[in-house]
């Protein structure tokens, strides 16, 4: 027999809402420190040049690649929350435009992270 | 083998007063807030932000990532990009929409958290201050990048 004993499980939605959070906090805290580096570039080749050694280094290759990561997704589930606010019908397919969410993610971000890592190849 | 029926249970709880009970449609993002004030106007300012930032952070990051990559940007990359007054333009556009359209959802996440009032009144106030001084730190880079100057210093 099978049991209908299903554990611990988020509730509709919130697994989207706190991926959507999350993402939005995470290009934030980007967005706050690519102010400062770029004010740097006021500041003449040698010491924005100089400044670039971070972005460059493995560790935030890997950060980078998050970053677009979080961004996509962010992007592309807020056109869903748009669509549930705006469209009359939307309501219905939250569930399946939540799907579309995630194989558009896949089908965009796979190709773009192929092309980032294209140095290592 | 213990049986627990998750297609009733709660709900049947929650149900006291049975034709009040709000149909089963989960719920993404914020309702539209239903007066004319400030929470209002933050809900669209998100939306509209928000599609206009998919145009603006998308592109950029096409550009400065998957079009060329870190390797190939420095400061000849910038200065040759913004002697365009498009790029100078879609730049900070992109940099205030940006700001204002994560720092409101910052603004959110506290309201969310941060309980305490005095705590608050410290994260709005921290908030509202980084808010004012990237955007002129931000203005700034942008709106007066001069590349003969700054390669005279
Ligand atoms: C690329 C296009 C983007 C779209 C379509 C978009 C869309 C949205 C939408 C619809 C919301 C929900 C607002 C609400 O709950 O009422 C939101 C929240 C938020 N966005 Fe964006 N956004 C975009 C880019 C960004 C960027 C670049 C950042 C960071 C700088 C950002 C940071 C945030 C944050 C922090 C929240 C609040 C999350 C929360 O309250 O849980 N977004 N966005």
């Amino acid at each position: 027999m099978v049991s209908n004993y299903r554990g611990y499980r988020p509730p509709q939605g919130m697994v989207s809402w706190a991926l959507h959070r999350l993402a939005g906090l995470g290009v934030l805290v980007f967005l706050l420190l690519h102010i400062v580096d770029i004010f740097a570039v006021g500041y003449g080749p040698e010491a924005f040049n100089e400044l670039l050694f971070i972005y460059r280094h493995p560790v935030f290759r890997v950060g980078e690649l998050i970053l677009v990561a979080g961004l996509y997704y962010h992007a592309l589930n807020g056109v869903r929350i748009i669509l549930v606010d705006f469209w009359s019908q939307g309501w219905k397919y939250e569930r399946q435009m939540f799907q579309a969410v995630i194989a558009l993610f896949l089908l965009t971000f796979i190709p773009t992270a192929l092309l980032m890592l294209r140095p290592l190849f | 083998m213990v049986q627990i029926r998750t297609d009733r249970g709660s709900d049947r709880a929650s149900a006291a007063t049975g034709a009040q009970r709000r149909p089963a449609v989960p719920r993404v993002g914020r309702e539209r807030p239903n007066s004319g004030n400030f929470e209002l106007y933050s809900w669209y300012f998100f939306r509209i932000s928000g599609l206009l930032l998919i145009l603006l952070a998308i592109t950029h990051v096409v550009i400065m990532h998957v079009v060329n990559t870190v390797d190939e940007i420095d400061f000849d990359f910038v200065a040759d990009r913004w002697s365009s007054p498009f790029w100078r333009s879609f730049d900070w556009l992109m940099l205030v929409l940006a700001l204002l359209h994560g720092l409101n959802g910052a603004r959110i996440a506290i309201d969310d958290y941060v309980r305490p009032r005095g705590w608050r009144i410290f994260a709005y106030s921290v908030l509202w201050s980084v808010a004012i001084i990237f955007l002129i730190i931000g203005s700034i880079a942008i709106v007066t990048f001069n590349p003969a100057a700054a390669v005279g210093r």
